[in-house]
This record gives structure tokens, sequence and C-alpha cells, in this order.
């Protein structure tokens, strides 16, 4: 039955797309029929989270290597997309074309950042780490490097690296949940905790992989469907990837013909919190080759550090399908990146063309006050005009918009129909819960696998050790989700200060210990240690005003923190005695594709 | 040398090349970023604006099937390639 389930998996995966390209079908007719908006989002949510919640029920398990590596059978395609999904989160999903929108290039970095870093997980870590056959990345590092210690402080690396990130998910997911479901916030987050939870509790990494194919799917569709609809619509082109150059001029030309004024202090202060204007040119390069570089290079090292990302490489069937794997997870990713550019330029022309329709610059502050959906995203706090310099019209620098609007509120103001945006929130919630859920299981996996069974009760029975293992999801999930409530930090900025704990204390100790057979474990441990704590100490010194050096700014101290480990990691190697021959003889078959996993199946 | 050794070498020449193509179109063409948006390049966009939107990422998901494949072949060659069983 296990059998037959794997080869049905493109018609089980067939038939559920049709489904819910069959939903939205209804979901459109229901609109025409006079549903409201609020129960067709609502209708959206409700729907997709029943059948991640139904799938996660389905793929309960207890055994280990289900439970932590989903029996280490899932094909690569599958694994691509539930790699995709899991990778893509909130940020990624809300956040991004806003960002291109506000920042233009000095952002993109983060796009470039965010693929290349597969180039490295591919090349230089995921096929050797599903060799070794470890549950979790700190599984690698403690028997590769051997002791207790060198385990332990992986798993610090990873838990701090990992909870900042999830956070950060957990507050998109109850944003998205407030929205739609039109609940507070407080009680929202947990809303979207239980829907996160009832993914992975029971099937552990069986469960997340299946729920993450789902949840790829309903996102890239959410995605896609709005871009090429507006595209047509505004008859920019028909395929916009490829058909977008007349619109970024266009764009260029009306910059330079509006020319960015900036606001005084006091016009400033009256825009609410978190709202910016159009202050960067589009597609002009605004950024040093540096500012832009070291933002991407960190990214990249992050995206190769992140315990997350690597765990769903070590679910393969084998080595060769582990490489194979990290390319088409980046094949469905650039299906997503490549759009958020286009979508920022559609987003941006619609709204500061004066000959569209929908543009808004130039018109009177009277007349776009009256518009229904200025209206509703002013009243969701996305969306502000002031009339600055008293003329009566609207200017390029009195219109301010939230990050979030330009996913959110672009097809809305294209003139597409709701059920459009029910899907988006449908799909947002999905690249958010299925992040989180990857996130969450990274960090129980790794307490409950590498610290309760590896270091305190090595004689733990399987049932117990999943016991154990649960209990922590539902625990360190509701850690997260109460820090989440508080709203302390951006979702956007506690994304990559993720990237840059995890690159500062897991890069090189990770790429070292495949790639230099000298590395041992007092050189590790250094790394580790000490890569997280510079890093860490960077971060909080920018943060307290200090002037920072090399142009590493808090969004890049990982370049500082992984600079640190790498020289602490080598010249404490090389100061100590050399790995034993066991060791050794590990490295090397680690190193060749053939022949038995260093752990076994079940450890 | 023994195999193993041979199929190390070789697996490292290619990871250097590998790293060398990412670090041209990841690092390297961003150095000359705001000369090279003066040009037109692909479908009409100007080049660094291409190479951010789609160009590097489009380059990235082809080197690494590529590299995928070369790392197959040398696996291969010296014996060192899975069974279907395993």
């Amino acid at each position: 039955m296990k059998g037959s389930f794997i080869d049905n998996l493109p018609k089980v995966y067939g038939i559920y797309t049709g489904g819910f390209i069959g939903f939205i079908v209804i979901m459109a007719i229901a609109e025409q029929m006079g549903m409201t908006a609020k129960a067709i989002g609502i209708a959206f949510v409700a729907f997709t989270v029943f059948i991640y919640a139904l799938i996660g029920y389905l793929s309960r398990t207890a055994q280990a290597d289900a439970y932590y590596v989903a029996g280490r059978q899932v094909p690569t395609v599958f694994n691509g997309m539930a790699t995709a999904a899991d990778w893509m989160s909130g940020a990624s999903f809300v956040a991004m074309a806003g960002g291109i929108y506000f920042k233009g290039y000095g952002y993109m970095a983060l796009l470039v950042g965010w693929t290349g870093g597969y180039v490295l997980v591919a090349s230089l870590l995921a096929p050797y780490l599903r060799k070794f056959g470890c549950y979790t990345v700190p599984d690698f590092i403690g028997t590769r490097y051997g002791g207790n210690l060198a385990r332990f402080c992986a798993v610090v690396v990873l838990t701090v690296a990992s909870f900042t990130y999830v956070t950060a998910q957990i507050n998109a997911t109850g944003t998205i949940a407030s929205v739609a479901l039109d609940i507070p916030f407080q009680y929202a987050v947990y809303i979207g905790l239980i829907s996160i939870l009832l993914c992975s509790m029971l099937g552990g990494m069986r469960g997340v992989t299946w729920t993450q194919v789902a949840q790829y799917i309903v996102l890239i569709i959410a995605y896609l469907l709005p871009v090429f609809w507006i595209s047509n619509k505004m008859g920019a082109g028909f395929f916009p990837h490829f058909m977008l150059a007349d619109e970024v001029a266009r764009i260029g030309e009306l910059e330079q013909q509006f020319g960015f004024i900036a606001n005084s202090k006091e016009d400033l202060a009256l825009v609410p919190k978190g709202l910016a204007g159009i202050t960067k040119a589009h597609s002009a390069v605004n950024a040093t080759p540096w500012a832009f570089i070291s933002l991407a290079l960190a990214m990249m090292m992050g995206t190769a550090s992140l315990p997350h990302v690597m765990m769903r490489y070590f679910t393969t069937p084998s080595v060769k399908a582990a490489r194979k794997s990290v390319g088409w997870s980046l094949f469905f990713i650039f299906l997503l990146y490549s759009s958020a550019p286009m979508l920022a330029t559609l987003s941006k022309l619609s709204l500061i063309d004066p000959t569209l329709s929908t543009g808004i610059i130039g018109k009177s502050i009277a007349e776009v006050q009256a518009i229904d959906w200025y209206q509703n995203w002013n009243q969701a706090n996305l969306m502000f005009i002031s009339d600055f310099n008293g003329n009566g019209t609207v200017e390029l620098n009195e219109f301010f918009m939230g990050g979030k609007a330009v996913v959110l509120a672009t097809p809305e103001i294209a003139g597409l129909p709701y059920v459009i945006s029910g899907l988006v929130a449908a799909g947002g919630m999905a690249a958010a819960m299925s992040t989180a859920d990857g996130l969450i299981l990274a960090i129980a996996n790794a307490i409950s696998h590498d610290v309760y069974y590896k270091i305190i009760d090595p004689k733990a029975e399987t049932a117990k050790r999943l016991v154990v293992a649960r209990v922590l999801l539902v625990v360190i999930g509701f850690a997260g989700a109460t820090i989440a409530a508080m709203e302390i930090q951006g979702i956007l900025g506690s994304v990559i200060w993720a990237f840059d704990f995890a690159m500062s204390g897991l890069f090189f100790p990770l790429v070292l210990g495949v790639w230099w057979k000298r590395a041992n474990r007092q050189g590790a441990i250094a790394g580790m240690i000490l890569g997280l704590v510079s890093g860490a100490w960077y971060l909080i010194w920018v943060r307290s005003g200090g002037s920072g050096f090399l142009g590493i700014t808090q969004l890049t101290f990982g370049i500082f923190g992984s600079a640190v480990s790498l020289v602490s990691m080598v010249v404490v190697s090389l100061m100590t005695q050399e790995p034993d021959k066991a060791t050794q003889k590990m490295v090397d078959n680690v190193r060749v594709p053939s022949g038995k996993t260093i752990l076994g199946k079940q450890h | 040398m023994s195999n193993q050794t041979k199929h190390w070498e070789k697996s490292r020449g290619l990871l250097f090349i590998t790293l060398a193509i990412w670090f041209v179109f990841s690092i390297g063409i961003f150095l000359f970023g705001a000369e090279m948006n003066e040009v037109k390049g692909p479908f009409g966009y100007p080049w660094t604006y291409w190479f951010t939107c789609q160009g590097s990422l489009g380059i990235f998901v082809i080197l690494i099937f590529w590299f995928a494949n070369r790392q197959e072949k040398i696996d291969e060659e010296f014996g060192f390639s899975e069974r279907e069983d395993e």
C-alpha cells in the first residue's frame, strides 16, 4: 500500500490540483451569485487548512525513520516542491514583491541570494549529508566531530536561527488568519499555530512533506494567476516575464517626469507607521556593488546553513536523487521569484501612470479618497495619501503604501474579482504555514533526537522518543506563537537575521566537515561558539548605535560571524590533534555515493 | 593513486568549476552593475535588471542540473554510483 502511494503521487496530486482549481471556479461563480467578500475569504482559508490537516492526519506514523526523514522515499520532483514550500515563507510570498516595489535594485540582492545559495547546497553539502544518513543537522556534526559538546553547540545554533525565523512565520499566519477570518490578531496567531501543528504533529517529517507539496501547489497558483491576469488585463503582455520591458522603461520615464521629492520630517510624521512612499528608482542601479554583493553573499551562505532546508534532502531515496532534488527545488522557487519583480512592475505602473484608468498620481485628492479599494486598504492601514503641498492633487511623494499591499491589494486595484484576493490569502497562509512547519520540526527534532535521545537517554524506546518529539513540537510552537503575539519585530527583518545567525555558527563547521579531513572536534566547537557569539555581538553593537565596519550592516552581520568562525575553526584545528583514523575513514566514505550510509536506517 | 583518491580529485575539480560559474553570476557581474545596466539585454530589459530578475536565477537552476549530471558521470566512471536497490 505504501509503495503504491509513492507510485501514485502524480495522480494523487493531479487530482488535488484539479480539485483546487474546481474550488476556485465554484467560488468565482458563488461571487457572481452574491457571496460576500468576507465569506469567500473564510471559505478559502478554512478549506485549504482543512485539506492540509487531513493530509497530516493520513500521514500519521509510529516509526522513527518515517517521523524524522519520511522513510527516505520522497521522489526527486516532489521533494523539490516540498522544499520550495518549506523555503518560500510568508516573507517571500507577501513581502518580497513589496520590497522590490519600494527599494528596487538594492533589494533584489535578496532574489539573487535566496536562489544562488542552492548552488552551494547542491555542490558542497546536500549529497554528502544524505550519504551520511543523519536524521538532523546536529546528528551530522555530532557524529563527524564526535562528542556531546559539538552536538549540543550545533543544536544551540540551529535553535537560535530557526526560532528567530519561526516567530516571523507564525506572525504571518496570524496576520492572514486575522484578516481572512476577521478576528483579533492575538487570537488569530493561535489559530495559525494550531493549523501548523495539525500538519506536523502526527506524521512528523512524513506529514510535513505531503502537506508541503499540497501547500506549494496552492501558493504557486495563488501567486502566478494574478500576475498573468493583471498583465493581460492591462494589455502589458500575454507572458509578463518576457514582455514587460516597455513597462519597466515607462516607469523610468515617469520617475524622471515626477522626480523623487523628499518629504519633510513633519510631513512624514503624519504617515502611519510601516507605510512608505516611492523614493527609489525602479530598475536603475541604486546601491553600491558591495552593498548588493554583501547582502547576496550573506543570504547565499545562510541558505546553505539553515537546517530546515538541509533536512529536506535527508528524505530522498539516494544521494543521486538528493542532488537532482536541489535542482528541482530551485526550479520551483524560480517560478515564484522571477514573478515577484513582474508583479512589482505591474503594481507600480498601474498606480502611478496617469494615462491608465487605475493610476492615481495627478488625480485630485478627493477623487482618490472616494475610490472603494483606497478606502478598504486605508482602513486596513496599508494605504495613505495626504496633500502635503496643498495643490489638491496626488503627487508621487504624497502616496504611501505598506509592503504587503503590493501582493494583497494589487488584484483589487487592477479590478480583478474578489475571488482572486481570497486565493491570494490562501496562498500566503500556505507559504507561511509550510515554512513554520519545517522550522518547528527542525527545532523539535534536534532537541528530541540530539539532546534527549543521543545525550540524555540513549536507551529510550522509539515510542517514548516520538512522544518526546511531539510534546516538544507543541511546546516550541506555543513559545513561538507567544513571542509572535507580542509583535516585537517585522517579518522580513527577522527572516534575514535568521540567515545571518545560521551562517555565523554552522556554515563552516558543516562545509569543512565534508571538505577538510583535518577539521577536528575542538576546531568545530570553537567555530560554532565563536562564530555565533561574534555575529550576535556585532548585531547588538550595530543595533545599539555602533558604527560597524567594512560596510557590514545589521542585515549582513553573518559575514563577520562566519569569518570569525572560519578563522577560529582552522586555527584551533591546526593547533590540536588531527582526527583519528576512524573519523578520517568516515569522511572518505561520505565522499562516495555507493555503499552503506554512515548512520544506520534506525538510529 | 587509489581509485577513491582519483574520484575525489575529479569531484573537487568539478566543484571548483561549479563554484567559479556560481561566483561570476552571483557576485562577479554585480561589481559592474551600474555600467551593465546602461545596455539593453534580453527581452529589452536593461542587462543588470534582467540578471537580478531572471538571468542569474535561471543560470543557477541550469548550473545545478548540469553539476548533478557531471557528478553522476564521475561516480559511474570510478564505480562509485549507487545500486538502484540501495
